[in-house]
């Protein structure tokens, strides 16, 4: 596998303290265009921590990031969105007090203006919203939405961005079966454009979605394989049953 | 040494002194007013704007109890040492039930609400006590005699007293179960609402035992000062700097920048105009408050 | 909508009985200082407790200009807008560095140290005395000032202008922003918006604002004194947002014209008459938080920007 010529995004010894906790340790990870990606581990193995030290959100203690070969460990945040890299939130952090075409007007505003200067606000936010789904309640009050469709507008959000990089921290917690099927389609088509990164925790999500699978345990990864491999591996199994 | 650069006139000696023993004076009085900010800030999170107030108002109670009661100024004195600031703690407490409890301790929602109090308090204080200033006799009259000039007693019994009150607060917060349920509320209030403390009632508590130290330390300079409604603005930007610097919530760090601040500002007001000190001292809180939140004595844990 | 608030206001310029010609003028002036109050405060979700120095810096900068160094007020006028917006600069980049109370703090120290500055040099300011600016001075191409009736429709201008402004920043892109840094902060961040960027933009207007306010006060009333760097005049625009409404554009206005009256009536009862500012500031807090625009909004008219 040649790892330096696709990489979208690579770390090298990335660690993160809290205290004199270690969340993150050493983790040498790299992540190759058009994949999807699931990171999966027990409670507390730092995979929040360590997507957000990818997206910038904490800085690292150690180690770098490098993102299309450029290194990015001291850029912040909203320069990597600038970059393509976008991250929607574990816990729904949408603006409850907006209408759902505000909540995605001001991703699709970013984009527009790094790379399309003149195109519509409108155009590009309705799309997003009809891509998850939601176009009808574009003048609604997304905090009355229910809480599965406040993840799908936490997921369009993200999208509105035209991400390279889509990092998404637990998308379908609290989701509905029906919601979950329509979440997997979504997901499929976006892999068309970006790549996708997941924290997931719904196991069979992860083996319909996952290209890949990444094992992260105590903060460093105990295995990586396709679902198949990390569906065979003893030590995962171990860290599961055991942890 | 050749003071000829020093862009001001060296004062005498005895006044550098003077001012020395007055910087001592004046700590005390802050040592024990910052602390009840502190107090506030450090177990509620709150920011108590109306907390000169407070101290305006028991240094106006402490002339209205000794006009009332007649006979020997000290017992007009001690009556006023009790009753002031027990009334300025009931009006704090029931200022805490009222309003900051309603609007559930949020800080910034607390400080426009206590930007409000300021108004109000002072503004009634103007209604019932006029704007003049009232004088309040000292309870005794004794004058130490140093080297160069003659010093009034009274002013150390003020620093007395004041560390005496000091000592008080510690052993309550350290070493009774009083103190105990308090840092326990600070530390985390959920927690401590689980285990089933009180925590409104530590909370009024909290606030009225803040407002009554700012109250005691009015009564014990009105003596020296006169009570005046407009009084609380300078004990208010003098407590703010001390809690800032010394670390917010910090007991220890109080102190220490009460006495540094007390101290200070007695010289610098000999060297510099007041002004110019209170200009710098107002940046130089802002600055601490900017480049180093944690307060100068204080670690980053809060 | 907004048109027809600036037509009445005309309107009203020539029906109204002398004294509160006047006191209108003075009290669109103070509006545009809260228009500019409600940009950071009710559009950025930033509670700044220090405003009186940039209405100061503007009074400062034209009254001194013209006074000392003998400017025009054609000249003076613009400075002084300059002098508010970079003082709100410089004040933004340092106070910005901390949030929520701690802002709130940095702005009271700044703004205080920025009233016992104009204190200090009593040589120049005349400290709380303060001092006029002479009415021959007070004149731009022709227009005289001073004059009541050119005074209260210069007033309306300045108001009109400051609105529209205001109308088309929070509609644009930027004020999308703001809007959101108000709402949800790291959520804006990650979304690719320095929210740093747009605060200190939003100062910088804010400051602006309060300049220009400042600056049309000493042009206009001809007075210039310590009292408006003082602390009441950085709640007195708090105030009169969170009573017309933070978050609207003509919420402001309301408050302003209300908060005057009632004030100016209190205190031909008693010399306690800022006892209404305190009572008003903890019931709106207490109960009304949206203020009597926002209230209107939620609860029958959506349609209000």
């Amino acid at each position: 596998m040649s790892t330096v010529s696709t990489s979208l995004i690579a770390t090298e010894g990335l660690t993160r303290d809290f205290g004199g906790l270690r969340a993150v340790d050493h983790v040498d990870f790299s992540l190759e265009k058009g994949e999807v990606r699931a990171v999966i581990g027990p409670n507390g193995a730092g995979k929040t921590t360590f997507v957000s030290l990818l997206c910038g959100r904490i800085p690292p203690s150690e180690g770098r990031i490098r993102y299309e070969g450029r290194d990015i460990t001291r850029l912040p945040a909203h320069r990597r969105v600038a970059l393509g890299i976008a991250y929607t939130f574990q816990i729904t952090s949408i603006f409850a007090n907006l209408t759902l075409f505000d909540n995605v007007a001001l991703p699709a505003q970013k984009h527009l203006s790094l790379h399309h200067p003149g195109g519509s606000i409108r155009d590009y936010g309705m799309a997003a919203l009809e891509r998850v789904g939601l176009a009808d309640r574009a003048e609604e009050q997304a905090g009355n939405l229910s809480y599965g469709h406040q993840r799908l507008l936490e997921i369009a959000m993200g999208l509105a961005i035209h991400p390279r990089l889509l990092i998404l921290d637990e998308p379908t917690q609290g989701l509905a079966e029906g919601e979950i099927a329509r979440f997997e389609a979504l997901v499929r088509e976006v892999a068309q454009e970006s790549t996708v990164l997941l924290i997931e925790h719904n196991m069979d999500v992860v083996m319909n979605l996952a290209s890949r699978i990444t094992v992260l345990n105590f903060g460093a990864i105990l295995a990586e394989g396709t679902p198949e491999e990390i569906r065979a591996n003893e030590a995962v199994q171990a860290a599961y049953l055991g942890g | 040494m050749d003071w000829s650069w020093f862009p001001f006139e060296m004062p005498h000696p005895a006044l550098l002194w003077a001012g020395v023993l007055e910087g001592i004076v004046l700590s005390a009085v802050l040592a024990l007013t910052a602390l009840g900010l502190s107090l506030v800030f450090g177990v509620m999170r709150i920011v108590n704007v109306a907390h000169g107030e407070f101290y305006m108002l028991g240094a106006v109670l402490a002339y209205a109890v000794t006009s009332v009661i007649g006979g020997h100024p000290a017992l007009g004195f001690t009556v006023a040492l009790i009753v002031a600031p027990l009334l300025v703690g009931a009006l704090a407490a029931a200022s805490d039930w009222l309003v900051l409890k309603r609007l559930n301790y949020e800080p910034e929602a607390t400080i426009v609400a206590t930007i409000g109090m300021l108004y109000i308090i002072q503004q009634l204080s103007l209604e019932f006590f006029g704007p003049d200033a009232r004088p309040v006799v000292a309870p005794f009259d004794w004058r130490i005699r140093l080297p160069w000039f003659g010093y009034s007693g009274y002013k150390f019994v003020v620093v007395g007293a004041a560390i005496l009150l000091m000592i008080g607060v510690w052993v309550l917060m350290a070493r009774t179960r009083i103190g105990l349920i308090m840092r326990a509320t600070q530390f985390d209030r959920e927690m401590a609402s689980a285990f089933g403390i009180p925590v409104d009632r530590v909370f009024a508590g909290v606030f009225a035992l803040g407002a009554g130290l700012a109250a005691i330390g009015a009564v014990l300079i009105v003596p020296v000062q006169q009570a005046h409604y407009l009084m609380g603005g300078d004990p208010l930007l003098l407590s703010f700097i001390v809690v800032i610097i010394g670390g917010l919530g910090s007991l220890k760090g109080t102190v220490v920048a009460a006495l540094l601040i007390g101290l200070s500002d007695g010289i610098i007001s000999t060297l510099f105009t007041p002004t110019l000190a209170k200009i710098l001292a107002t940046l130089l809180v802002a600055m601490v408050l900017v480049f180093r939140p944690q307060g100068l004595f204080g670690t980053r844990a809060a | 909508m907004h048109g027809g608030v600036i037509a009445a206001l005309v309107v009203l310029g020539f029906v109204l009985p002398e004294y509160h010609h006047g006191a209108m003028a003075r009290i669109l002036v103070l509006a545009v200082f809260a228009l500019g109050y409600n940009v950071l405060f009710g559009y950025t979700g930033l509670l700044s407790l220090g405003h009186a120095m940039f209405f100061a810096a503007g009074l400062y900068g034209t009254g001194l200009a013209m006074q000392q160094l003998g400017w025009s007020a054609a000249a003076a006028l613009p400075f002084g807008i300059a002098c508010g917006a970079a003082l709100g600069l410089v004040v933004g980049v340092l106070a910005l560095r901390t949030i929520g109370v701690g802002f709130m703090i940095v702005t009271l120290m700044f703004a205080q140290a920025g009233y016992l500055t104009s204190l200090y040099f009593t040589e120049y300011t005349r400290g709380d005395e303060g001092f006029t600016i002479p009415q021959a001075a007070r004149a731009i191409g022709g227009l005289d000032l001073s004059n009541a009736d050119t005074r209260y429709l210069v007033a309306v201008a300045l108001f009109g202008v400051a609105m529209l402004l205001k109308l088309w920043l929070v509609r644009s892109p930027a004020g999308r922003v703001m809007v959101a840094i108000r709402e949800n902060e790291e959520r804006t961040r990650m979304l690719g918006f320095d929210p740093f960027r747009y605060k200190l933009m939003a100062l910088v207007v804010s400051a602006a604002f309060a300049g220009a306010a400042g600056a049309a006060y000493g042009v206009l009333f001809g007075y210039v004194g310590a009292t408006f760097a003082s602390i009441q005049y950085s709640i007195l625009p708090l105030l009169y947002v969170l009573l017309g409404g933070a978050g609207t554009v003509i919420g402001p206005l309301i408050g302003t014209v209300l908060m005057f009256y009632l004030v100016d009536f209190t205190s031909s009862l008693t010399s306690a008459y800022n006892l209404v500012v305190g009572v008003a500031l903890v019931a709106l807090i207490l109960v009304a938080r949206k203020g009597i625009l926002g209230t209107i909004r939620d609860k029958w008219a959506r349609w209000i920007p």
